[in-house]
């Protein structure tokens, strides 16, 4: 096997951007900071949008950063600072049974990986694979993918005046 | 790059976000769980897109994003009348249908 069959830059990208990516993962649903949980997220969400470039996605990255780390993320920190008060760390962020949890996702993780790697065990990525270009991308949304890109522009319009409605102050 | 390293990468993510749903008590923390249990799919999307050379998944995985969004959008918007009417956001304590 030579070695561009095995794609070690990719690789070693591929390990160093997993592993910031769990480990902020784990930062998301363990921190006792709000915010701070809310910074973790960021890094998750760059960190997907750098797997999806590995992935050959460039216009689904850049729409990553775009929605997820500039609008979804503006959002979650609205939220945060109209919900509370004080910014500091907060004791009874967890439940009281939030043991339960750790073997639930446990048990889960298990299943899975033991279906992912009986299933997909040594199947490659294709190494000569074309980037997918933008233009590619929207003639498949705007031709076979029209009814529901139509159906997601009203399910946003109806989002957006749904939380119109429900935050405003009568 | 092997197909199972992305599958398991969104593995991992996925029951890293419901251990986030089932353990949080804060209604937002609960969102950002529920982001990372979409992020994990939209990586799955991708490494099969890549995999059998076909464009679907790119299209999904942005169909995903726009979604997300949206949830979040009315997920918010929902967590903060809530807080208005009492003044916490504390899910354990939303407990008036129980019978």
């Amino acid at each position: 096997m030579v070695a561009s069959d095995i794609q070690v830059a990719q690789n070693i990208g591929f390990g160093i951007i997993a592993v910031t990516m769990i480990v902020a993962a784990i930062g998301v649903v363990t921190n006792r900071n709000v915010v701070h949980a809310a910074l973790s997220l960021v890094v998750v969400m760059a960190g997907a949008a750098a797997q999806y470039i590995l992935l050959a996605a460039e216009f689904v990255a850049v729409t990553q950063v775009l929605v997820y780390i500039g609008a979804v993320m503006v959002l979650f920190l609205f939220g945060v600072m109209l919900t509370r008060a004080r910014l500091g760390r907060e004791a009874d962020l967890n439940n009281k049974n939030f043991v339960i949890g750790i073997p639930v996702a446990l048990i889960m993780l298990g299943v899975m990986g033991w279906a992912l790697i009986d299933g997909f065990h040594g199947q490659k990525m294709p190494t000569n694979a074309a980037p997918v270009t933008t233009k590619a991308l929207s003639d498949a949304i705007f031709a076979p993918y029209l009814v529901p890109f139509w159906a997601l522009s009203f399910l946003l319009l109806i989002a957006v005046v749904g939380a119109i409605v429900l935050a405003r102050k009568d | 790059m092997l197909l199972n390293q992305f599958l398991l990468l969104g593995a991992v993510l996925f029951c890293t976000g419901v251990y986030g749903v089932i353990a949080r008590k804060n209604a937002v923390m609960v969102l950002m769980s529920i982001e990372l249990i979409l992020n994990s799919v939209n990586i799955n999307l991708l490494a099969f897109s890549l995999f059998n050379q076909n464009i679907d998944g790119n299209v999904f995985a942005l169909f995903i994003i726009a979604v997300a969004a949206a949830e979040v959008g009315v997920g918010l918007a929902l967590v903060l009348l809530v807080y208005r009417n009492r003044r916490s956001i504390a899910l354990d304590e939303l407990s008036e249908m129980k019978g």
